[in-house]
């Protein structure tokens, strides 16, 4: 039985990948998932400098789902590659490199920086909703996204994931956009914006106002997107939004993803990642799959 | 820290909407120190999110929680039935300081804030130390006050002046001129800032906890964070986890100004 994939050359042992943000950088799940396990681990997003994010509250639990306004705090690379990396590297896991920024400049610095890393793959977030600059105005305009996409694969030594934003009108018109920049492969789905509002207060739940909506809830738009992106363009895709499960991985793999990536179901279950793995590989042997690669895209 | 199911002994309503919780978990109870909590899980995935909830008493094998329902989850906790199991993760946090044996202690709880401020006050009169509790209610609906009767001398506060002191914790420990030096709170934020004014403003040092929507319990999302004076040795920006290096504060390192409430 193969559960291996391979994305733009780098090959994982299993589709399982964890979503940035969500995970840190492993180190705070290490002590219930055994990350040799898993696919990959993707780090939460990294910028040239920390940044502080956003104001408390940050996040909130919707129906099924969440809203998070983190605003990507981070400790900024210099920590990043003396602690974090280093702590990964312990693993015989992909590290995928999740970047933001607030200007081209800035992805571009940050990307300079992980050429001599021990980073694997680098995923570009150009789609977080709750950056004032940067991030998602960079993912809903299909000439930025080429350009920023052009720009980095310039100097990248590594090969890069675009990761995008669903708050578009049509995914796929960014997705060719991203393609026709060089991008190795996409990564979607980033949040949906949303909001939530305390009736008692009057006011906005989150302090930002507006929040990334993630978890089971957007699960079916995810699926949908990666669905029309895969038969749009030619390169990998790493699937995610609401997965909680290997059904769920699958779901995704036969919309057209090689990969997945697990985010919020990690708050709900922190061992869940390592419970998709092999609940993928119990679903081969019921299912008489010999290699999951046949799988990828099957769905009519 | 541990993600485990525990077993549901026993739960009780205390005072209106306010529950008293008892869990078999061992491993929990053997580790848990004052001042942490624990995140439990609902067992509707549509609430995905864990509860945290403070650890108001530890017996062996057994873990007490009190709590107020404020939600879908905690609702469901309060229905829980003896013999059914809850999924936890925990203790998580850092706790009180110990301190040194005969030091004075003030120790405060306003609201549900009171709860892990019983098992505190336990320890700190195991260890030998003086210990004054002040404890803050809205109304007449006291819960746990006579459980602390046993640690130390009880204040009683309330909003309306039905019982004890009319006004607020810090009203009452300037009325009563209750020792300062070194201060244990947990409650709503306007008590814990007026608190941590009044100590600091009397030379005195304020341990408080501080509550925050949370995510990931364990320090990987950054959901729960709070503004600090300086820069902290983790994030590398001022701010501090309230779930991994908090709940619990020196009330000096904190930025309140940061805090949007």
């Amino acid at each position: 039985m193969n559960t291996s994939v391979s994305l733009a050359g780098v090959t994982l042992k299993n589709p399982v990948l964890t979503a940035s943000g969500t995970f840190g950088s492993g180190m705070e799940f290490s002590r219930f998932v055994d990350l040799n396990k898993l696919g990959g681990v993707v780090t939460k997003g990294v910028s040239v400098v920390p940044w502080e994010g956003n104001a408390t509250p940050r996040v909130a639990e919707t129906a099924s789902g969440m809203l998070n306004a983190i605003g990507l705090q981070n400790p900024g690379l210099d920590v990043f590659l003396e602690r974090d990396l280093p702590f990964l590297s312990k693993f015989d896991t992909v590290k995928v490199v999740n970047v933001c920024g607030h200007t081209e400049e800035e992805y571009l610095g940050a990307v300079e920086r992980l050429n001599d890393s021990i980073a694997d793959l680098l995923e570009i977030n150009i789609s977080c909703p709750n950056v004032k600059a940067g991030g998602i105005t960079f993912g809903t305009d299909p000439v930025m996204v080429e350009k920023i996409t052009k720009a980095i694969k310039g100097i990248s030594k590594k090969p890069v994931f675009m990761k995008l934003s669903p708050n578009v009108t049509d995914i796929t018109e960014i997705a060719r956009a991203a393609e026709a920049g060089g991008a190795d492969g996409i990564s979607l789905i980033n949040t949906l914006m949303g909001m939530k509002i305390d009736i008692l207060r009057r006011k906005c739940l989150l302090a930002n106002k507006t929040g990334g909506l993630s978890g089971p809830a957007i699960k079916p738009v995810a699926v949908r997107m990666v669905y029309q992106v895969s038969r749009c363009v030619n390169v990998p895709l790493i699937g995610m939004g609401g997965i909680a499960s290997a059904e769920d991985a699958i779901e995704f793999m036969m919309a057209g993803a090689t990969a997945v990536s697990v985010g919020t179901a990690n708050f709900h279950n922190p061992r869940v990642t390592e419970e998709i793995v092999s609940g993928i590989e119990r679903f081969m042997k019921e299912q008489h799959i010999e290699d999951i690669r046949d799988i990828i895209g099957c769905a009519e | 820290m541990e993600y485990s199911k525990a077993s549901v002994v026993s739960v009780r309503e205390i005072a209106p909407s306010i529950y008293d919780m008892l869990l078999k978990a061992p491993g929990i109870a053997k580790e848990a120190r004052p001042g942490q909590f624990i995140c439990l899980y609902s067992e509707d995935s549509a609430h995905l999110l864990p509860r945290p909830i403070s650890i108001c008493e530890v017996f062996p094998d057994h873990v007490r929680l009190v709590f107020r329902i404020a939600g879908y989850g905690t609702k469901e906790l309060s229905l829980k039935k003896e013999g059914e199991t809850v999924t936890v993760l925990g203790p998580i946090g850092n706790g009180y300081p110990e301190f040194e044996s005969g030091k004075s202690i003030t120790v405060v709880g306003g609201g549900i804030g009171i709860p892990p401020m019983l098992y505190l006050a336990r320890k700190l009169h195991e260890n030998g130390n003086e210990v004054n509790v002040v404890l803050g209610y809205r109304d007449a609906g006291l819960f746990l006050n006579e459980a602390f009767a046993g640690y130390g001398k009880v204040y009683i506060a309330t909003d309306d002046g039905s019982v004890g002191y009319h006004g607020n914790v810090v009203g009452l420990i300037e009325t009563e001129k209750l020792p300062v030096d070194t201060v244990c709170a947990c409650g709503p934020m306007p008590m814990l800032k007026g608190l941590a004014a009044y100590t600091e403003a009397n030379g005195g040092k304020a341990y408080i906890s501080l509550e925050e929507r949370m995510a990931c319990g364990v320090g990987a999302c950054l959901g729960c964070i709070t503004k600090t004076k300086e820069t902290d040795g983790h994030s590398h920006v001022k701010n501090k986890r309230i779930c991994t290096e908090g709940p619990v504060f020196d009330s000096s390192e904190l930025d309140f100004g940061g805090a949007k409430r």
